[in-house]
């Protein structure tokens, strides 16, 4: 049966997170934004800020709402920390990198710690997931089976290479002899998104805890509540005091004050480009840390002739409406090649109406509502400027549900480069399917971007596959998969995607200082 | 007849031949001298040996996942160092139980899940096992000092959680073997994938069996390879307890199979095996020698050795002789002196030669000989009646040179193999004790009085595994360094192992590195991929 041959196809990887299932993909019609699960909703244990291994209000005693996508209704009043938190936070990270053990440790045995942390991330994962469900309309199976999972096994990546950081003895031109030593860069801030909560505290705390970092953390104002609930279950682990410090709060404030704070040595952030601006700046002004930002993308799907049609539609709409869109590395370019698209318009048209849009806590759902208003609004009018600018609108295009930030999976075809919606980084369920005739032409349009941050390939021939991720500027390339995501694979962005990469051993260099020690010798039998 | 001479060989060499390792121990407070224990004079304490609380279960030959009689259904007895008694009767495995478990090996790597699981899952599977591990540490270090000797507190306190230590550490590898996309001179895209080597072979020695399995053990199966380990016959118990746990862990069968026996017999059977891949042997360099033979003769399997050593210990004038004299007398008397790395020529410089001797002397009588099971216990018997009996043929012949016995020289109590610390100063670079490997609890100082000139004589060995430089001063500390001919330089210490830091030899103490990154690489085969390029953007 040829589904079920594409299905084998596409499960590449058991920690390939939000990837939708095809058995899904194929399934009905489903639109059921409007009925609100009544499966189990986790109590809300943490709500306050996490400095120096305590929970505390926040200075000004101020709080802030975090809002239920799927209702538009309140979860809870989370402290809301601004400069003067920010501060206090810096202080204890500080005093816990220049005078508490984390650093002092060796790596095996922060490794240890780490491990334990895991387990315990682990044994509560059901937990986890159903914080960014409700807190951002996530899908929770998939935050079961995908996100958590995968954080987990990054966390555990970062754990085992605590005792692998090498530096290296050198080979010096002269009668000296020299080596590098890796040291922790000191206090890292980290400022961290909505649209992957737990994941991206793990994918930015791991590789700075394995390096003997201590750190602030600042989740997004839309989704606190797994950051919180993971730097417990962190200080349950044994992580001291001072080396995890979560500011819950609001970016032109708390995320103001870490980047422009004169005692963190390094600030992280994952987010928009123009916020990566903002901090880029801030970093400048202030006490010139290193900065690593990852940043939006315009990434591009280019299907050659060459491919099962069947096979590529389903890579697209995985690429395209995986996490509702909600993902920077979203293919929201899919540039087909003429011979085969008619025949992918007409079926991508026919299988984005699979995938049922729904209360993420129901199991049959595969798309969420987006996680807040801004955004909501935000992906519509884009929706209205492809209308507007003579894109056809294949399907989708409009909300749904009569409360809740539901939108429907969209595909425009007939999309100019220069659109708004080919542009841009919408961030939502808006995909644009465009033609392309030959290799060259679609790899001078999907570079014509300012960003670089992901791309696929589908084609069976070698020589495309090899000549095209050569030529693509971006610093990941899926060749017939997409979102292959794995802990040892680094990514992050070209151009004004940013700079820095995440995952990997190079992400652990993000949070090292390289010093040289050099040293005259003499009577050396050998240089 | 040729073969069996060989056999012979391997059979003496086998049993005279050992291995290294422990640290911790190195950083300080070993030396707790409890009132109640006896000094190695008295050897009362000796005549009634405590009944270790562990109960033997494994005694079989671990081939395919299951415990199974030898083909031929003969044992041997693995013995008891404190009394020369019995105390199990183990599966005997040869050249036919080593073919079956080759062919399970086989089958388990050509058709099995292990090489095929995702990294991350493997190194899973090592984490659960260090877990068991720490869970069974009290079981394990019983085993392993009823078996070989040592002291309980050693087995309890530092080799058995170093061993967990070393499954963590290769487990964290596993998700990490990259090879390398390599800039070629022309327009080709070249990566170097590193594949698992295939069925590996690997030999133990008995000073420390628990650890001499994860060094071996480990990095292998971090790979993805599968194995066949041969124990030494002097201490088969713990590998097969070890295993057992790796087994309840979720190892796959076939993996790891374990097959007690002989050198001559099983050893050589897994050397020179037409279907095994790779072997590694740690022992002696004369058993080193015939196992490179074998690979060579048979399928020209690569070979890692790490062999034999006399690593000098050098005391220069400015050390701080109270620490050098304490861990000097570590160096060389830690495990009953049966260490491949042992600090077995002891240079002190002249300006603090009598110091030294005077405080090395004391430290060595105070040295507590006895019941290894016996809390506070610094010494245990020797591994067995042929390593005793050599041991005191060799403090006979430094007797005999005229080196002077400073103290000890004899052995201890009626029963077992117990040996009293010995020193001997006086020692010149030509008598027998300075020359040859003694694995036995007899230090040998030796005086020097210039930098250059100690260089030569340390490097005057054929051996070049370890040494120990002690000075406070940084361009001494650099020369001597880069002059010693060794695999390990210790600086102010000594005996310091992780499983991060690489181990081996220079010329006859063998061929590769075990630990760190290094010992990965002698178990993964290097394959490049060149595929040419059409337009490529950038070369």
């Amino acid at each position: 049966m040829p589904a079920k041959r594409i299905a084998s196809r596409l499960t590449y990887n058991e920690h390939t997170y939000l990837s939708l299932t095809i058995s899904k993909i194929m399934a009905e019609t489903h639109i059921n934004g409007n009925s609100i699960s009544s499966l189990k909703i986790p109590k809300i244990k943490f709500t306050k800020l996490f400095i120096n291994g305590e929970f505390v209000d926040s200075v000004s005693g101020r709080t802030f709402e975090t809002i239920d996508p799927r209702t538009e209704e309140k979860i809870a009043d989370i402290a809301e920390g601004d400069g003067v938190d920010v501060d206090l936070a810096v202080k204890a990270a500080r005093v816990a990198f220049d005078h508490g053990p984390w650093p002092r440790m060796s790596g095996s045995e922060r490794g240890r710690i780490m491990m334990k942390f895991v387990d315990l991330v682990e044994e509560n994962l059901e937990e986890i997931a159903a914080l960014d469900a409700i807190d951002v309309g996530k899908v929770l199976s998939q935050g079961k089976t995908r996100e958590v999972p995968f954080g987990i096994s990054v966390l555990r990546y970062y754990a085992g290479a605590a005792d692998k950081i090498h530096g290296k003895t050198l080979k010096l031109s002269s009668q000296l002899q020299g080596y590098t030593l890796y040291e922790p860069i000191g206090v890292v801030g980290h400022i961290i998104p909505w649209n992957f909560p737990v994941g991206m505290f793990f994918f930015k705390t791991g590789p700075a805890l394995a390096a003997g970092c201590t750190m602030v953390v600042k989740p997004a104002e839309q989704s606190p509540l797994s950051a919180l609930y993971c730097a417990h279950l962190a200080k349950l682990a044994g992580v001291p005091d001072g080396v995890i410090n979560v500011i819950t709060g609001y970016g032109p404030t708390a995320g103001a004050a870490i980047s422009s704070h004169m005692d963190i040595d390094c600030v992280s952030f994952t987010g928009s480009t123009e916020v990566g601006r903002l901090i880029m700046q801030a970093a400048a002004t202030s006490n010139l840390k290193s900065v690593s930002l990852e940043l939006g993308g315009k990434s591009p799907l280019i299907i050659f002739d060459d491919v099962d049609v069947d096979s590529a539609v389903n890579l697209a709409l995985m690429g395209g409406f995986a996490n509702k869109g909600e993902y920077c590395v979203c293919s929201s370019r899919i540039f087909v090649q003429e011979g085969i698209y008619d025949e992918f318009v007409t079926k991508i048209a026919r299988n984005s109406k699979g995938i049922t849009v729904g209360d993420p806590f129901e199991p049959s759902t595969i798309q969420g509502p987006q996680a807040d208003k801004a955004q909501y609004e935000k992906v519509l009018s884009y929706i209205e400027h492809g209308k507007r600018q003579g894109a056809t609108l294949l399907s989708g295009g409009k909300p749904c549900g009569e409360k809740g930030y539901y939108i429907e999976p969209t595909i425009f075809t007939n999309v100019k480069d220069d659109m708004l919606i080919a542009t841009d980084e919408i961030f939502g369920p808006v995909i644009c399917v465009i033609k392309f005739k030959t290799i060259e032409e679609a790899i001078a349009r999907a570079n014509s971007s300012t960003y670089g941050l992901a791309a696929g390939i589908a084609t069976k021939d070698l020589n495309i596959a090899n000549i095209v991720s050569r030529s693509i500027r971006a610093g990941i390339v899926w060749i017939n998969c997409y979102l292959a995501f794995d802990a040892d694979a680094p990514y992050g962005g070209y151009k004004m995607s940013g700079f820095g990469r995440e995952f990997g051993m190079d992400a652990l260099y993000k949070y090292l200082q390289v010093k040289s020690v050099v040293t005259p010798i003499h009577n050396s039998p050998w240089l | 007849m040729a073969a069996r001479r060989l056999s012979g060989v391997i059979s003496r060499s086998l049993s005279l031949r050992p291995l290294s390792s422990s640290s911790i121990v190195s950083r300080g407070n070993r030396t707790k001298l409890g009132s109640e224990v006896q000094r190695f004079s008295t050897s009362a304490a000796l005549e009634e040996p405590i009944i270790p609380s562990v109960r033997i279960s494994e005694t079989q030959l671990l081939i395919n996942g299951k415990f199974v009689d030898s083909a031929s259904g003969k044992t041997f007895p693995a013995l008891d160092p404190r009394t020369g008694e019995v105390i199990a009767n183990v599966a005997e495995g040869d050249a036919e139980d080593i073919n079956r478990a080759v062919s399970a090996a086989r089958k388990a790597f050509d058709e099995g899940p292990w090489p095929r699981m995702t990294a991350y899952e493997r190194s899973r599977i090592l984490l659960r096992f260090a877990d068991l591990v720490d869970k069974h540490n009290d079981d394990l270090a019983a085993l392993e000092t009823w078996d070989n000797g040592k002291p309980y507190e050693q087995s309890a306190e530092t080799e058995v959680p170093m061993f967990a230590r070393l499954f963590r550490y290769y487990a964290g590898w596993a998700d990490k073997i990259h090879g390398l996309t390599v800039p070629a001179d022309g327009p080709y895209h070249v990566q170097t994938l590193h594949e698992p080597i295939g069925v590996v072979g690997q030999i133990i020695p008995w000073n420390f069996p628990l650890l001499m399995f994860a060094w071996k053990v480990g990095p292998a199966l971090a790979t993805g390879n599968t194995i066949v380990l041969k124990s030494a016959e002097q201490t088969p118990l713990t590998a097969l307890y070890a295993a057992k746990l790796l087994h309840e862990a979720g190892l796959p069968p076939g993996v790891l199979n374990v097959v007690s026996g002989y050198g001559p017999t099983a050893g050589a059977a897994l050397a020179s095996h037409m279907d095994v891949d790779k072997v590694a042997f740690t022992g002696s360099t004369d058993t080193g020698k015939i196992v490179q033979e074998l690979a060579a003769k048979s399928n020209l399997k690569p070979v890692t050795l790490e062999l034999g050593g006399k690593s000098p210990f050098i005391v220069c004038e400015d050390a701080d002789v109270d620490k050098a004299v304490e861990l000097a007398h570590f160096a060389l008397f830690f495990n009953q002196g049966q260490c491949c790395c042992a600090g077995s020529r002891t240079f002190v410089h002249e300006r603090v030669y009598d110091e030294f001797l005077e405080k090395a002397k004391a430290r060595a009588q105070k040295r507590t000989v006895g019941d290894p099971f016996q809390k506070g216990i610094e010494q245990g018997p020797q591994i067995d009646s042929e390593q005793y009996e050599k041991i005191l043929r060799y403090i006979k012949s430094g007797v005999e040179s005229e080196a002077t016995l400073e103290c000890g020289g004899d052995k201890v109590g009626s029963k077992g193999y117990y040996i009293q610390p010995t020193v001997f100063s006086n020692v010149k670079d030509d008598m027998l004790i300075a020359q040859e490997e003694i694995f036995g609890p007899v230090q040998t100082i030796l005086k020097f009085n210039e930098v250059s000139d100690v260089i030569k004589r340390a490097n005057a060995t054929r051996y070049g595994l370890a040494a120990g430089v002690f000075t406070q001063n940084i361009d001494t500390a650099n020369t001597l360094t880069r002059a010693l001919r060794a695999g390990t330089i210790w600086v102010n210490c000594f005996d310091v192992f992780d499983a991060a830091i690489p181990f081996g030899g220079y010329k006859m103490s063998g061929i590769g590195r075990e630990k760190g990154v290094y010992s990965l690489s002698n178990y993964l085969q290097v394959k490049a991929v060149v595929t040419a390029l059409k337009n490529p953007a950038w070369l």
